[in-house]
């Protein structure tokens, strides 16, 4: 096979499954840190067993999370050479002050924290987790800012050839990290929100822990609303500002060859027909698209077809003559709609939740918990997609407007030498989430009181009565 | 001093530290397999470097992060070239960081010895990699024109590769046996000092058989012939001095001292390639430079900010991590990992 087909397999599987724990890594610090917070201020017990519990959980998570972080680094080199060599210069830098300013500090301070229980003062114990939960955000910021380049590349001129860095500030006030970080991080919130939202239904809906769990479930249904919601606000800048950025993706995330009537109606959905480049059949919400682009219920949208006589016109000098740059249609349409489906069903069911709670019928509601609990993989499916939609749909390009895929590859790696890495990580990657399922399900099913009991009784020596 | 050459600078320092630190937890995962008696004894020795070693990979993950933004060139050519045992490495930290985490989350003797068999394997195999990934850098690579390298195994892996990797994987181990001494009391202690002391001289031999392999295969002591020999000298020093503190029970001093011997030997490699980062063994035009390797002055001044501002804070909570678990392990408290 194509080594470049090949080099992208593996940076999908590596990311996405990284992406797994990334999202939940940030949410869960942010909730834990919480709960401590309240534990330090109010001074109940209740609060530090929560903090532990989820603390557990979280730990299993984050062990996975950082291991398959290395991977990214490293793949840049390993299978994008030409890309490094391409664009280190500005891409390089966000990296190296990540792991700075971030790795450093989040691996420092959950030491401390795992391991400085007893042996910190509660302050600075308390300070400890919430150096890593900002540990994790400041991480998210500065890999987004890499990211934000290669949407929207800002900051650079094109010498020796090669993408140099002229102003830093430039990559930092980007338009699009920061329509891109906000939604990462409210989607990450509400991630680590519905897991905990989820495994809190679980265990009411078995009458175990009650008052744990409902206190857990509260505070999960806030973040969780709020995390939604902020995610589809920030969502909605993020479609806004790729009309105007990136109108390719965009057409293609919304199924759009012809330039559309003004105003644009807004497609529910479409069969896609990619080799005659039409829709066959379409259902259409009126005046949508323009106030979904626009904020106003006038103006059109450019179809594929223009936009690649367009593009042809401007990049085929750079890239060759005939170029497509229609990124694949149906992948970046479905992906787009799956990623709002599921974003949509969070915020409905946190709605739903906080009435319940208001009420005070969350405990009774056994249907509404029976949701929650399969929604645990709504964010992670939502987080996927719309990685899938931005990633896929900026192809052909690696940078937009600079760099294709096609050309960002090792040219020294062979086929077969990627083929082997794809299947040693899919090997591991699956022991890995096998063993992860296994802890997280065992750990929840002990639940928060055994599980300390337990945790004391461990390691205490048999052989050693003082210590007992 | 042009920022480039600053920047290899800060490289070769990053590197120095991750074996300095990361080195002594590589060598307490090794050393879990044949110094403790029993699985409790392994659990002591683990959590000696529980609440460090993540930071100290961070030494190296930070490495990998400045060669890619201060020389992409570089950081093109050895990933893409050294792909196989890049992926090695990569297979290796995973498994052992998640098994740190996961050995004893299951109350299972056997579940503990699986994840204590990849602790072990996950710590010996990347110093030994790393080792071979440096010794061969040192001797040379095929790397063509256009920056790239490409490799057949025996380039990768020979003679003098091996021996390098075996060297500072036996570095490792015994700044590992070292720490374990200053970090544990009773039996593991004396076992660990009383090991230690019986390995220096095998570390002593093999880095003077390394040198004696470099003094043919490269050109570092024609290039710098008088630096390099101090150096050499130096850790020769270092280990003998910490022979004679192992033997005092000086702890502290003989920890200090393997750690001086790995930096030192570390730092050996970095002044013996610049001001080249990787040297091609086809032709010296060939050769990746600091000059010719390296990114932009504006994005190195701006890196050079950034990490000269940052370091210190990094330096100030790393101190402050490692006053904080300062005390001796043992298992009259409670063992988290």
């Amino acid at each position: 096979m194509d080594p470049v087909m090949l080099a992208r397999i593996q940076f999908a599987l590596t990311t996405i499954y990284h992406f797994f724990f990334v999202p939940l890594t940030i949410g869960l610090a942010f909730i834990i840190a919480l709960m401590q917070t309240l534990y330090v201020v109010k001074k109940k017990e209740i609060y530090k067993k929560m903090a532990k519990f989820w603390g557990h959980l979280f730990l299993v998570n984050f062990a996975v999370g950082v291991v398959t972080g290395i991977i990214q680094e490293f793949q840049f080199g390993m299978n994008w050479s030409d890309y490094s060599r391409f664009v280190g210069d500005v891409f390089g830098a966000p990296l190296a002050i990540e792991a700075l300013l971030a790795f450093f500090m989040e691996s420092t301070f959950i030491g401390l924290w795992i391991f400085g229980w007893d042996r910190l003062p509660k302050k600075v114990h308390l300070a400890s987790i919430w150096l890593v939960s900002i540990g994790t955000m400041i991480s998210g910021f500065w890999i987004l800012t890499a990211n934000a380049f290669m949407q929207v590349p800002v900051g650079y001129e094109i010498r020796n050839g090669r993408a140099e860095m002229v102003d830093f500030l430039a990559l930092i006030t980007n338009g699009q990290l920061w329509v891109e970080f906000p939604h990462v991080i409210t989607g990450a919130l509400a991630t680590g929100a519905f897991f905990i939202a989820g495994v809190s239904a679980y265990n009411l809906l078995k009458k175990k822990h009650i008052e744990f769990y409902k206190k857990s479930m509260n505070i999960a249904l806030i973040i969780g609303f709020i995390g939604s919601l902020g995610a589809a606000f920030s969502g909605h800048a993020q479609a806004q500002y790729l009309v105007k950025t990136q109108p390719m993706k965009m057409a293609a995330a919304e199924g759009i060859w012809e330039d559309t009537p003004d105003p644009a109606p807004w497609s529910a959905f479409a069969w896609i027909d990619t080799k005659n480049q039409e829709n066959k059949f379409e259902l259409n919400i009126p005046y949508a698209l323009s106030y979904l682009s626009y904020s106003k219920f006038e103006g059109s949208l450019k179809g594929m077809k223009t936009l690649q006589a367009e593009y042809a016109k401007k990049y085929d000098p750079i890239v060759g003559e005939g170029t497509n740059y229609i990124p694949p249609v149906k992948t970046t349409y479905w992906s787009f709609r799956l990623m709002i489906g599921f974003g949509m069903a969070m915020i409905l069911l946190s709605m739903i939740g906080l009435y319940l709670w208001k009420k005070g019928r969350i405990e009774q509601s056994s249907m509404f918990l029976k949701i929650l609990v399969p929604a645990i993989s709504f964010p992670f499916l939502a987080n996927t997609f719309g990685w899938i939609m931005t990633e896929v749909g900026r192809q052909p390009w690696t940078v937009f407007g600079l760099m294709t895929t096609a050309d960002a590859v090792s040219p020294n790696v062979s086929s077969g030498t990627i083929l082997f890495s794809i299947i040693m990580y899919a090997l591991i990657f699956t022991i890995l989430a096998g063993v992860m399922v296994y802890l997280m399900v065992r750990e929840i099913k002990r639940g928060p009181v055994e599980h300390q009991d337990a945790n004391s009784t461990v390691s205490i020596d048999p052989f050693n009565k003082a210590g007992a | 001093m042009e920022l480039s050459e600053l920047w290899f600078v800060l490289i070769a320092i990053l590197f120095i530290g991750f074996f300095f630190l990361e080195g002594f937890d590589f060598g307490v995962g090794m050393s879990t397999r044949f110094l403790a008696r029993d699985q409790k004894e392994r659990t002591i020795m683990v959590n000696t470097i529980g609440p460090f070693w993540d930071a100290n990979e961070v030494w190296l993950i930070t490495g990998a992060g400045a060669i890619f933004a201060a020389f992409p060139h570089w950081y093109a050519t050895m990933f893409s070239g050294y792909y196989l045992l890049m992926l090695a490495v990569l297979l290796s930290l995973i498994g052992r960081g998640v098994a740190f985490e996961y050995r004893r989350k299951v109350e299972d003797a056997r579940w503990t010895n699986v994840w204590d068999w990849v602790i072990f394997f996950g710590s010996l195999l990347p110093p030994f990699l790393l080792g071979v990934l440096f010794t061969s850098m040192l001797k040379g690579m095929p790397i063509h024109e256009d920056m790239n390298m490409e490799a057949s195994f025996s380039d990768v892996m020979n003679m003098y590769s091996i021996w390098g990797g075996l060297t500072i994987t036996l570095l490792c181990l015994l700044h590992g046996l070292t720490f374990l001494s200053l970090k544990t009391e009773g039996e593991i202690r004396q076992r660990s000092a009383a090991l230690a002391k019986k390995l220096v001289l095998t570390v002593i031999g093999s880095l003077i058989v390394f040198v004696g392999f470099s003094w043919f295969m490269t050109d570092i002591f024609e290039v710098r012939f008088i630096p390099e020999l101090i150096i050499v000298a130096l850790i020769v020093l270092a280990y003998g001095l910490s022979y004679f503190f192992i033997s005092n029970k000086r702890e502290g001093r003989a920890f200090t001292m393997t750690g001086l011997g790995i930096g030192l030997t570390v730092l050996s490699i970095f002044v013996g390639l610049f001001p080249r980062v990787m040297v091609s063994s086809l032709n010296k035009a060939f050769n990746l430079t600091v000059y010719n390797a390296s990114s932009g002055a504006y994005s190195l001044k701006v890196m050079t900010i950034v990490a000269l501002t940052i370091l210190p804070f990094v330096l100030g909570y790393t101190i402050y991590s490692y006053y904080v678990f300062r005390k001796r392990v043992s298992d009259k408290e409670h063992l988290t990992y």
